[in-house]
């Protein structure tokens, strides 16, 4: 089967349609930025964009997204390698502490600011209150959702 | 009692972690010794696997020698490495130690590339994390370890340019001859310093604090960009060639057997290569019974572990209840319990007072919750084993593996990788012994992966507790008596579990005249161990709730009373909290909270103030309660003194990570048992705060010159007793149970 991941198509051979997205991408096609942390859609670690929406990778099985297009964390840099302006933010304001939810926190934010550029700090509550940090950046994923949102409104 | 050994638990590994090996209290400097280029490269070459790996392999060295005086620094022409020593499990050390080498190397910290060390005692000492240690054991070593090379470029431009080497300074990695025209970049001088004599390290000459270029400063984590490009750092992205993925299915009780299992349609399963049974080696911190196997996809090993049927021995296993445990505290707690500590006199004291106070305290167990589920790639072949290990603990891990599958310790490799968080549960290595077990067995490299599930069922959990408080105060208001009889739980019947035994130096310890501590253990056979603040986190709830109950019998101010215990400013034996320390840091976070200030109907401040991990660290809480027990946490306000800051951003992220962590556990958190089985399995019933409950976190530190300590653990105790206390002022309740859900509150 193929799958469009960040804009390529990739080939799976003999994948049982039923895997989920989450372990085609870490076992099969070694993308191993997105993580695995409950698998029961609870804390967001797998979180990837399926058609620019956030999705637990973890609980949805390969076989329903042959016409998809989906992102991964190794998918938001630009063509020059340069950081997209939400991986920018967390890079500089030092958000990560171990650093394993942050690839699932900055694509759940990547999904909000899709569609909805400017949200206000309630709305960004609600987008990442599907992700758990067990470290406890909140306050700094907060910030730098808020200045990536910034950054994008002012063009740059 | 249990026939399970639980030996891991060492006193000597419970002390450091509860911050009270004299390892924590002083700069312990790890021998440094000289390498020569080949010992070197035989050293970090043991990496083998390389970039593949997530390792940046030292690049083979190129015609010109490079300076590498010690373990720490590397520079040649191409420029300048410094290496990590200790695990990474997001309490910042990668970032932080090197700083320290950085700083007297003087050198630009974006001209540094940091890469993780291979581990190798004689080099670095010892090299874990846990305890808060790593920034009070290494702070003056790395340091000395910077200033090593330093003093050798120097030596190398002065005999260069046949100048005094006093006469040159050096700066951002130039070395500069004072008034004349001669610089020269570290690069350039690497290969001529590396045949210079190393200096003695009384040689050295340390800079002033008030010279530092790099430390104290907001430095971002080295892995950064790494992360956010989903490179593969963690264990679990490890990937090495011809590797399966290995599931582990063990006794849902601890201690139970394998009689039998459905190994043959297992193995006929899509993807199934290979399941087997392993005995395990009688010690529950190694390698527990259980069954593994072996398939082609980390989904094709979980799929099979579903439909794995197992008849388990359960004679000698854990039939552990907390309903039993609670029903039997209630009534020991009428009971006196072993003597653990008596100043004065406190039956005379309560005899003599004007009130007295009682509660009844009590705390669930709690699971790490680390949000990589434990993992280890490992691979056997000719009598060597290779690990690929998120671990907290590596030369344990090396010395447990060893003996598991039977060969000498210097057989054993292990790359340390960067953890997805730690809490403690990676001190402890049966997940690392049971790849290196199922390795051997199953002759082909795995990767063993636990599910969530596995995670929460086979967690070394910190352990509950119960507290029968009893107080009073004498006619002035003062605090006279005290007496806690504390029920925790024991593996062995002979001491309590890691984590959950008492001492005459918990607060108020040592500043209130008379007090009296009791201690009783119940039997308990699921493992406990050490959880982020071992004893520190629970007992500052109780402790910290308590003298807020005298205060308030007493009708004073909470803040008065506080500062009044703490007394005249003093050093409390030689691993004790100062008070006078302790006295600032109240201050400073009631000042900063503006205490005392008129609030409205249902919103509260409380104030509480912790000694752990040598770090000195009050907390107010600032929160609203309405009717239907829902508490809202406007603001956490934080004062620490734990001597200079290394990394100011690392620092403040810790101790934000800390009070989040404290309002979860508080509230949401409890892992409870019944016929030895864990009930939760996993977080849709472990309920880690979410953003929106996240409240602002205001962290002031105290710039002290004392020796500086560790922030990994100490921001944490003091959360709770503080947002108890001011759910007390908001609304006259006071919560004697820990989690807060268990007694009708929820945090909004
Ligand atoms: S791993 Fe998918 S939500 Fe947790
Ligand atoms: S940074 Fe560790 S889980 Fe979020």
């Amino acid at each position: 089967m193929k799958l469009k991941i960040n804009g390529q198509d990739r080939d799976i051979e003999d994948l049982d349609q039923k895997t989920p997205l989450l372990w085609a991408l870490r076992d099969e096609l070694g993308l191993v930025g997105t993580k695995y942390g409950c698998g029961v859609s609870q804390c967001g670690a797998c979180t990837v964009l399926v058609n620019n929406v956030p999705v637990k990778s973890c609980t949805m099985p390969v076989g329903g997204l042959t016409d998809a297009e989906i992102t991964t964390i190794e998918g938001l840099a630009g063509e020059g390698g340069e950081l997209n302006p939400v991986q920018q933010a967390w890079v500089d304001l030092d958000v990560a502490q171990c650093g394993y939810c942050q690839s699932g926190q900055v694509m759940a934010a990547e999904g909000l600011l899709r569609s909805n550029p400017n949200p206000t700090d309630d709305e960004i509550d609600q987008a990442l209150a599907a992700n758990i940090c067990r470290c406890g950046t909140y306050i700094r994923i907060r910030q730098a959702v808020k200045q990536a949102a910034g950054r994008m409104v002012a063009g740059e | 009692m249990s026939t399970l050994d639980y030996s891991d638990l060492s006193t000597v590994v419970d002390e450091v972690l509860a911050g009270q090996a004299e390892a924590s209290r002083r700069n312990r400097t790890p021998q440094i010794v000289k390498l020569d280029r080949r010992q070197f490269l035989k050293a970090t070459g043991a990496v083998g696997g390389g970039l593949m790996l997530g390792f940046a392999t030292p690049v083979a060295f190129a015609k010109t020698a490079a300076l590498q005086p010690n373990g720490y620094v590397r520079i040649d022409e191409t420029g300048v490495v410094i290496y990590a020593k200790n695990p990474e499990i997001g309490q910042g050390v990668k970032t932080s130690l090197p700083m320290l080498v950085a700083e007297e190397l003087d050198v630009a910290w974006h001209d540094v590339t940091v890469v993780q060390s291979p581990i190798d005692q004689v080099r670095y000492g010892m090299q874990f994390a846990g305890g808060s240690t790593a920034i009070p054991m290494n702070y003056e070593a790395l340091r000395r370890a910077g200033a090593t090379a330093r003093a050798m470029l120097v030596q190398a431009a002065a005999k260069r340019w046949g100048l005094p080497a006093d006469s040159l300074s050096t700066q951002d990695g130039v070395v500069r001859h004072a008034n004349g025209t001669e610089s020269a970049t570290y690069l350039e001088l690497a290969s001529e310093a590396a045949s210079m004599p190393v200096p003695s390290s009384a040689s050295l000459k340390l800079k002033d604090p008030a010279n530092f270029q790099i430390l104290g400063k907001r430095v971002t984590g080295v892995d950064n960009e790494a992360l956010m490009r989903g490179e593969p750092l963690f264990g679990i992205d490890q990937v090495v060639p011809g590797m399966k993925y290995a599931v582990y299915q063990k006794c849902p009780a601890i201690g139970g057997k394998v009689v039998a299992a459905n190994l043959e349609e297992i193995k006929a399963r899509p993807g199934v290569q290979d399941a087997f049974v392993l005995e395990g080696n009688g010690n529950a911190m190694d390698l527990l019974p259980g069954v593994a196997i072996i398939a082609d996809s980390t989904w094709q090993a979980f799929e099979a572990k579903k439909a794995l049927r197992v008849e388990w021995d359960e004679g000698e296993a854990s039939e552990d209840s907390w309903s039993n445990a609670e029903q039997q505290a209630d009534s020991l707690r009428n009971e006196p319990g072993t003597e653990i500590a008596n100043t004065g006199d406190v039956e005379a004291a309560f005899a003599g007072s004007a009130k007295q106070v009682s509660g009844f305290y009590r705390y669930a167990f709690v699971s790490h919750g680390q949000l990589e589920p434990q993992n280890c790639t490992a691979s056997f072949s000719d009598g060597k084993l290779e690990l690929w290990a998120p671990t907290q603990m590596p030369g344990r891990g090396i010395a447990s593996a060893a003996q598991i599958v039977g060969i000498s310790p210097a057989n054993v490799t292990l790359h340390q990788l960067r953890c997805g968080g730690g809490f403690g549960r990676r001190l402890y290595n049966d997940f690392l012994c049971e790849a290196a077990a199922i390795a051997k067995r199953a002759g082909v490299p795995i990767k063993l992966q636990w599910t969530r599930e596995d995670d929460m069922a086979y967690d070394l959990y910190r352990a509950g507790g119960f507290h029968q408080m009893h107080g009073s105060v004498d006619d002035d208001g003062k605090i006279s008596g005290w007496r806690d009889r504390f029920i925790t739980f024991t593996h062995d019947g002979r001491r309590p579990v890691s984590g959950g035994g008492m001492s005459g130096g918990v607060f108020p310890g040592g500043l209130v005249e008379n007090v009296r501590i009791e201690q009783t253990a119940i039997p308990w056979k699921n493992r406990c161990a050490a959880w982020r603040a071992p004893g520190s986190n629970v007992f500052a709830f109780v402790v910290g709730s308590f003298v807020h109950e005298l205060a308030h019998a007493a009708g004073r101010d909470h803040l008065d009373v506080l500062l009044e215990v703490l007394g005249e400013p003093r050093q409390l034996g030689p691993r004790g909290m100062h008070t006078g320390r302790a006295a600032e840091v109240v201050k400073l976070a009631a000042e900063k909270a503006d205490w005392g200030r008129a609030l409205e109907q249902g919103r509260g401040l409380g104030v509480a103030f912790y000694y752990s991990h040598a770090g000195h660290i009050a907390e107010v809480a600032d929160v609203s309660v309405n009717d239907n027990k829902q508490v809202k946490v406007n603001k956490v306000t934080v004062a620490a003194d734990v001597g200079p800051i290394v990394n100011m951003s690392g620092a403040e992220n810790q101790v934000q990570g800390s009070v989040i962590d404290g309002l979860s556990t508080l509230f949401n958190l409890s892992v409870t048992f019944e016929k030895g089985r864990v009930q939760q399995s996993n977080f849709d019933r472990y309920a880690m705060l979410r953003m929106p409950e996240a409240p602002p976190v205001d962290v002031h530190f105290v710039n002290s010159d004392y020796p500086p300590t560790g922030l990994g653990e100490p921001a944490f105790p003091p959360l709770a007793p503080a947002v108890c206390n001011a759910i007390f002022a908001a609304c006259g309740q006071r919560v004697r149970t820990m989690p807060l859900t268990d007694a009708g509150y929820t945090l909004v």
